[in-house]
């Protein structure tokens, strides 16, 4: 039986040499006439180890990482096929300490099966909740994930069952899955980790969706920056449709279940439920007013779930395991896991699934190591470009919605960015107001109109033109925003503001007349 | 006269993907798609195509055409570098070596240069922040940027 030897796929791993290394590897086997099949797998997540090679050996999986296209020679004559020491050599990839304090439950099979592989898919507990879910009445279904606590991974953290029963209830001949896969936030890439490398788990978590609303249809509107992503889920479609997963009858039961995979066109603001229902009915990305809630009038206004990946990726091991087994983990009103994604000026930058409690100080110091600089951890910026930037007398605060929104701060999509000493808030500030110029929708004046402002108030700030004015002004701009706008584009703008504001003023201040004279 | 036949080109094309993307339900992202795909660029001589396909305005299309960041107005370089400015790239240095890569090139952000050898464009976020700074050049994504690449990428796509 020839060898397994695993190399990612993963965007993430590609950007950092795997194609190469994938290249290099299956010249270097045929001309050494070995027999060993290579299988690109997706990340495990853990990217300073990327591209982290992985071979089936007697004793098990053993890892070596980060491997280059260089290392390959030397590697096979270490014995790579038998699991061979070498510099490289990590062991046993699931008792490395980043992994080993994980709990990987919506992550489970990602950088362990091939993405596109069914039969790996089924190996590893797969299809297992859609089974339970077909043989069930749809009311069962909401019920259990109702009971299970998930809540929106998305960033709003809406009660996800609640949502479901609004749209089963919801009168309408044809009905709507949709899953908002426009990840756009800065410091996030859990959706697109599970589309390159475990695709099948959310078109299940959407066929189950659908059985629970009554609903046929399913989209994924996936950012047109994830071209790998696309590729994979198109593949994955297609295989699940053969299957018999996808289609007129759903593992051969009366429901009917059918997705399309559609691509963005580079709008941060499409992230947002409404304006990506717009989008994908052909329009602008302007945001609509609520109510009418999606659930009532969605796509084409039609009753529609929008969910995040990640939640839609969370129910089939709900459904599989039991709403106690999910609900389990976790602290107050936030249960079961999240995956933390640990990012930017980082040793130790990747994928963190864990149930909700832990400390942030727990993830940057511990988890992630400090900075890759080697430099102090000056600020954290929590949920992506709409997150509040977090000092370290924060760094207590566990990962839990409601523990976040008490230090005025959110959670999003659990992506943290870490900035070491050298960060400039008041840069930082300037930047949030520019990145909510560039993209907003243009529909509701605080947004369109303030974020413009905010640039300029901050570039007075630099300019030490009556600095002390200026900054009562950027903190009454924030407070119009986040009250007048329509959306978390401009309602969250406020938050990385205002968090640098307060934690950094020291930043604020205008510079020593020396270095303003520069 | 040459000008008006490449239009009429343009719109038979234009009309072979409407007719095929039409059926699905919310056509015109697809339909735009597939147009700048065939043309590198959604041109001028398709929104008249689109919106009577669609049914729609010339002025509604257009509007859609404008609002989104990927559709281009005109032909992009023959190499088109996607640098991230967002804020995981930043904490890596990011802003320093797109300075660094603009004043090589000689560009500002969405120009075209070199003899329209080059194209360079901000990109908010690649989800490759775990391994940041990131770029996307030719649709191939690439991890951990620092100068010499830069250096080494400015070279490379002016050769």
């Amino acid at each position: 039986m020839s060898v397994k030897i695993y190399i990612p796929g993963d965007s993430g791993a590609v950007a950092l040499g795997a194609d190469r290394l994938a290249m290099r590897m299956a010249e270097a086997l045929k001309a050494r006439d070995l027999d060993a099949e290579i299988v690109r797998n997706g990340s495990r997540g853990l990217y300073w180890l990327e591209p982290m090679v992985e071979v089936e050996t007697g004793k098990g999986r053993v890892a070596y990482g980060p491997v280059k296209a260089s290392d390959v020679d030397s590697l096979i004559e270490a014995g790579l096929l038998e699991g061979g020491d070498h510099p490289l050599f990590l062991g046993a990839p699931q008792e490395l300490p980043f992994l080993k304090r994980q709990t990987r439950l919506t992550f489970a099979r990602c950088g362990i099966t091939d993405p596109l592989s069914l039969e790996d898919y089924r190996d590893h507990g797969g299809l297992t909740g859609l089974s339970n879910a077909v043989a069930m009445v749809p009311e069962a279904i909401v019920a259990q994930v109702t009971e299970s606590g998930l809540r929106g991974r998305g960033g709003a953290g809406f009660p996800t069952g609640i949502k479901w029963k609004t749209v089963l209830e919801a009168e309408g001949e044809q009905k709507y899955i949709v899953c908002n896969a426009d990840e756009g936030d800065s410091g996030t890439f859990a959706d697109r980790m599970i589309m390159e490398g475990d695709p099948f788990v959310l078109i299940e978590g959407m066929v189950i969706a659908g059985i629970a609303t009554r609903a046929t249809k399913g989209y994924v509107y996936l950012r047109s920056e994830y071209p790998h992503a696309i590729r994979v889920m198109n593949r994955a479609v297609e295989i699940a449709r053969a299957a018999g997963i996808l289609g007129n009858s759903v593992l051969g039961s009366d429901h009917a279940f059918d997705m399309e995979i559609r691509v963005g066109a580079g709008a941060y603001v499409c992230g947002e439920e409404t304006a990506l229902l717009e989008s994908l009915e052909g329009r602008r990305g302007v945001v609509r007013a609520k109510p009418p809630l999606p659930a009532h009038k969605g796509f084409l206004g039609r009753p529609t779930v929008i969910n995040n990946v990640i939640s839609l990726a969370s129910v089939p091991v709900i459904m599989d395991k039991g709403a106690d087994f999910y609900r389990d983990f976790g602290m107050g009103r936030s249960r079961g896991t999240i995956p933390v994604q640990i990012a930017g000026n980082v040793k130790h930058g990747g994928l963190f699934e864990a149930a909700f409690g832990m400390t942030l100080g727990e993830l940057v110091d511990e988890i992630a190591g400090g900075t890759a600089t080697g430099r102090p951890v000056k600020a954290v910026q929590v949920g992506g470009p709409l997150g509040a930037y977090f000092p370290r007398e924060l760094f207590d605060t566990p990962f839990d919605y409601e523990a976040f929104a008490a230090k005025d701060g959110l959670i999003g999509h659990a992506g943290i960015v870490v900035f070491d000493d050298t960060a400039d808030m008041l840069k930082q500030a300037r930047f949030a107001f520019e990145f909510c110029a560039v993209e907003s929708c243009g529909k509701c004046t605080p947004c369109r109109i303030g974020s413009t402002r905010g640039v300029e108030v901050a570039d007075k700030i630099r300019a030490g033109v009556e600095p002390e004015n200026q900054v009562t002004l950027m903190t009454d701009l924030c407070n119009t925003m986040k009250f007048g706008s329509l959306c978390a584009l401009g309602g969250f703008t406020p938050y990385p503001v205002m968090s640098a504001l307060t934690h950094f003023p020291e930043d604020f201040r205008p510079a020593p007349m020396s270095q303003a004279a520069e | 006269m040459e000008s008006r036949s490449a239009d009429t080109e343009i719109a038979l094309r234009t009309e072979a993907i409407v007719g095929r993307l039409k059926p699905l339900e919310g056509p015109l992202l697809p339909i735009l798609h597939d147009i700048q795909r065939e043309f590198g660029y959604v041109p001028q001589a398709s929104l008249p195509v689109i919106a009577s396909g669609l049914n729609l305005s010339r002025a509604e299309v257009h509007g859609v055409v404008s609002f989104y960041h990927d559709y281009r107005e005109a032909p992009a370089g023959r190499h088109v570098i996607k640098l991230c400015r967002a804020e995981a790239c930043q904490s890596m240095g990011g802003d320093e070596l797109a300075e660094r890569l603009l004043g090589l090139l000689g560009l500002d952000w969405h120009e075209t240069g070199a003899n329209g050898k080059v194209t360079i464009e901000p990109v908010y976020c690649l989800g490759l922040c775990a391994c940041a700074p990131a770029a996307m050049v030719d649709g191939e994504v690439i991890g951990r940027l620092d100068a010499e690449m830069v250096d080494h990428l400015a070279k490379a796509v002016q050769a």
